[in-house]
């Protein structure tokens, strides 16, 4: 047990540091990426970028710039060379919209995949897996950011029956909180509910097949506790690992389109933003944020797959 | 006379496919006492699971047909609802699988995975039902039974699984255990282990047992009679004596002649019968053993009844060579001297 954590452990500080510094390269190599002439503006002249190169330390050799930065991320004083802000901050005031909108998509992608597995596996060749296949194959194939400003456009704009973007605090407004959040969440989740469905399916059709639900048939159970406790069950374990990396990477950046579109403010939205403003800092503080969860949520996934499947249990 | 418990006649099974009507089973008779074994023995694909699968109605499908009759103390399984079918399957006429590897869901603890046959048949507390599973496998064998309990099947080598699953099987105390192939995945000296035990438990619970096997040899310990399938229907029938003594059907010779024996000079190579079994789908005409057959008529091409065609009238075969015949030819067959 305390081997695994601290086998977790050293994985998750090598995939930061890998991410991190992988981040940073790009940064200095892609053209255009020189922040001094950034901040020194249209009108700077050499001796200025000279001086913005010094006084922020970019006439450094990139290792010492690396660390610098690294250490500035960690002690949460990592600024924006766009506009001075505070990175951490930043996050923080996006953590609440980015966590409603990634945890409710989360909620409804799982339950209506699962929802949409099972029938389809159950119906499996008749119409209504038919129905269900294609209807699934649409929003798989649906780009977000599409979607959502259809979406925004004919129920919020040109008909108001939903509020038209914007984030409301669930402490705030609890009503209001989940009103703005209804179309962001099934916009979010029609992609992954496909997905989700297709993948339930074809684990339960194997499962089916399996020898032990031929004894549990054999054993007298009702049909339904077949599929439920023998097919189900086993057929769960695969959706757990997609579930784990999927929500950590919504998490960490996969809601970017649906926040924009929706206008949120989240931390996917900053990141946007940021990357817009080719600024440094908060890309690499997002980054670092979204590898953080999506290493936290495997390790997690690990966890939850011994529970579910005794075979990989350390005993 | 024994209690009549399973009275099997004209059973076929057929199933549409997208290649054609498989004619799965084509029609089985048999009778089944209690207290006795019945082996039923062929070569894969001659509808001996598919028959076992029917008893208990596991190949219920909308693309299966049944005919004939299953007739379990006079109430026929192929025309009982799904509902009442389910108080039968694990309660009265229970089954144990070919392999014990797969036979069991890998993420339930054995234990319950007992517990779970006993409360879907008997309004018993977990705790009871925990209590006669411990029980059960400490009757088929299974040391620290208390303990033992607790392990998931990974945890259980290939043959304490098929105990474990016998266990499961006798839970409710079935009038029939039907065993397909139930030692095909396991190792020769555990094999003979659990047919020791399915002979030993039958006696204690007062039990039938159908015995499915490729292979006579495993039969041939326990069965009071063995029916030989070929292509979906008998080709021969009797007691085990009558069989292994006085074998009628060439196609049994076959069998035998497949069997490695000790008692006999070694052979050159382990005899085996030439050929594939026919297509279910396209079956040839007349004897279906015909193609393969090395004493093939010209008679054969008409298909002979199953009937009895020797001295004792409850040892019924399909062939249509004259017994004095047959019995100088099968000699030679058995000991691989002519390709059967």
């Amino acid at each position: 047990m305390l081997a695994f954590v601290v086998r977790r452990l050293i994985g998750a500080i090598a995939v930061l540091i890998a991410v991190s510094f992988i981040v940073f390269l790009i940064f200095i190599v892609v053209p255009g990426g020189d922040p001094a002439t950034r901040i020194a503006g249209k009108n700077a002249n050499d001796q200025l970028i000279a001086n913005i190169k010094h006084s922020w330390g970019f006439d450094q050799p990139f290792y010492t710039q690396y660390a610098k930065m690294m250490e500035k991320a960690f002690t949460g004083k990592l600024v924006s060379y766009t506009n001075q802000t505070n990175v951490n901050t930043q996050i923080k005031e996006g953590l609440a919209a980015t966590f409603s909108l990634s945890i409710g998509a989360a909620v409804i992608w799982m339950f209506f995949g699962i929802l949409v597995g099972v029938i389809s596996a159950v119906k499996a060749g008749r119409w209504s897996d038919r129905v269900i296949t294609i209807i699934a194959l649409i929003g798989i194939s649906m780009p977000v950011f599409w979607l959502g400003i259809l979406v925004r456009y004919f129920l919020a704009e040109k008909n108001t029956w939903f509020p038209d973007g914007e984030y409301v605090g669930l402490t705030s407004n609890p009503f209001q909180w989940f009103w703005h959040l209804l179309l962001p969440w099934l916009v979010l989740a029609v992609l992954f509910v496909g997905v989700y469905g297709r993948v339930l399916r074809g684990n339960m059709l194997d499962a089916i097949n399996e020898d032990y639900v031929r004894t549990a048939r054999a054993k007298g159970l009702d049909p339904r506790r077949v599929l439920l406790k023998h097919v189900l069950r086993n057929s769960l374990i695969p959706i757990v690992t997609l579930f784990g990396l999927d929500f950590a990477a919504v998490l960490g950046g996969g809601a970017i389109l649906t926040e924009t579109v929706f206008d949120l403010h989240g931390v996917g939205q900053y990141a946007a933003q940021s990357i817009g403003n080719f600024d440094l800092p908060p890309i690499m503080g997002v980054t670092l944020f979204g590898a953080f969860f999506i290493v936290l949520f495997s390790a997690i996934v690990d966890f939850v797959y011994a529970f579910l499947d005794p075979r990989i249990r350390p005993t | 006379m024994a209690e009549r418990l399973l009275d099997v006649q004209g059973l076929k099974v057929r199933f549409a496919t997208e290649d054609g009507v498989v004619n799965a089973v084509d029609g089985v008779d048999f009778e089944l006492d209690r207290g006795r074994v019945l082996g039923i023995v062929g070569e894969s694909g001659c509808g001996k699971s598919v028959t076992a699968m029917t008893i208990l109605g596991l190949t219920r499908g909308t693309n299966a047909r049944f005919e004939g009759e299953v007739s379990y103390k006079g109430r026929d399984l192929l025309t009982m609802s799904e509902a009442a079918l389910r108080e039968v399957r694990g309660n009265e006429i229970a089954m144990i699988f070919q392999d014990p590897m797969s036979s069991l869901n890998p993420v339930y603890r054995v234990g319950d995975q007992i517990v779970e046959a006993i409360t879907t048949h008997e309004n018993v507390s977990k705790h009871v039902a925990k209590r006669r599973a411990i029980d059960l496998l400490r009757q088929v064998g299974i040391p620290r039974p208390e303990a033992r309990v607790e392990d998931f099947p990974h945890q259980f080598s290939g043959g304490m699984r098929q105990r474990a699953m016998i266990a499961m099987g006798l839970a409710n105390n079935p009038d029939i255990l039907i065993a397909d192939e139930p030692t095909t995945a396991l190792d020769v000296t555990i094999q003979a282990q659990i047919i020791e035990l399915i002979d030993k438990l039958k006696d204690d619970f007062n039990s039938a047992v159908i015995l499915i096997t490729h292979d006579l040899g495993v039969v041939a310990d326990i069965a009071d009679e063995i029916v030989v399938m070929y292509a979906g229907r008998v080709v021969e029938r009797a007691s085990k004596r009558e069989l292994f003594y006085d074998p009628q059907m060439p196609y049994t010779w076959g069998l035998l002649g497949s069997i490695p024996r000790l008692d006999r000079p070694k052979p050159e190579r382990l005899h085996s019968i030439t050929g594939a079994p026919p297509s279910l789908i396209n079956l040839p005409r007349g004897c279906k053993f015909r193609p393969r057959c090395p004493h093939a008529l010209e008679k054969c091409f008409e298909e002979p009844r199953l009937e009895a065609r020797v001295e004792d009238p409850k040892h019924l075969d399909r062939c249509w060579l004259v017994v004095d015949e047959k019995r100088s030819l099968r000699e030679k067959t058995i000991a691989g001297e002519v390709a059967a």
